[in-house]
């Protein structure tokens, strides 16, 4: 887990947010919450790319993800706070 | 049992829209969505089926991102309204272990005329399917597997 950093360091050397794992990928990465920091500018597929690394399943099975609680594509900008859910393709009914 | 409170998106429309943890409770649904203006009530319920793919099944497990879950059951709730005259529209989802037999949705759409009421039902079903983040878990005797990968090709 990284350190709370005071907000003018967050600043300048990068943006927290809160990712969410589900099914698959929870059970690949053993865990269903992480708190990751990104550097500012930093986009969706910025954060799968750096994530893949610890849990090769999000790239050996694609799935979507979203953006507090939004399916978004991997250019969209990653802001302080937000919270990213990767997730495997679905299977409700 | 649940009781639901529902909430007039409009005057002509009510929406419930929830995943839940325990039994749905059908009824309550039913009383939810109806209005004297309808003629037709229709409900759905998918339920745990035994065997999946030439396997047997021992039971399910069902895995939610419930907010969001119930934002896009929300929107598929908005759909409907676009495209089909409906009066009272609930979508709900059960998470955890299910039994064979058990129901894992239930969708109850009512409508003054029945086929408004059947069109919107398969569509709501049809949609939760693509886009609702929940997931399945099969468990056998000798093992389990999340569904879903056998989709991959819409995504």
């Amino acid at each position: 887990m990284p350190e709370i950093a005071p907000s003018h360091t967050a600043a300048r050397q990068g943006i927290d947010v809160r990712v969410r794992l589900f099914a698959s990928y929870r059970e690949a990465a053993g865990t269903a919450r992480l708190d990751m920091t990104v550097p500012s500018g930093a986009r969706v597929g910025d954060l799968l790319e750096l994530l893949a690394q610890r849990i090769p399943a999000l790239l050996a099975a694609r799935g979507m993800i979203a953006v507090n609680q939004t399916y978004v594509g991997s250019d969209v900008e990653l802001h302080e706070g937000d919270e990213v859910a990767f997730i495997p393709p679905v299977s409700g009914g | 049992m649940t009781r639901w409170h529902s909430f007039r998106q409009s005057a002509v429309v009510s929406g419930l829209y929830r995943i839940v943890e325990g039994p749905i409770d059908e009824i309550a649904l039913e009383d939810t969505v109806r209005t004297d203006a309808d003629g037709a009530v229709i409900v759905f319920r998918g339920v745990a089926r035994k065997f999946s793919r030439g396997r047997e099944v021992v039971h399910l497990e069902y895995e939610a991102y419930p907010e969001m879950a119930e934002k896009v059951m929300a929107e598929i709730g908005d759909e409907i309204k676009e495209r089909w005259p409906v009066s009272g529209i609930a979508i709900v989802h059960r998470t955890g272990v299910l039994e064979i037999g058990q129901a894992s949705v239930v969708i109850a759409i009512s409508a003054p005329h029945r086929g408004e009421a059947f069109a919107a039902s398969q569509y709501a079903i049809d949609r939760l399917k693509q886009v609702v983040p929940i997931w399945k878990k099969e468990v056998w005797d000798d093992g389990s597997q999340w569904i879903g990968w056998e989709h991959q090709a819409v995504h």
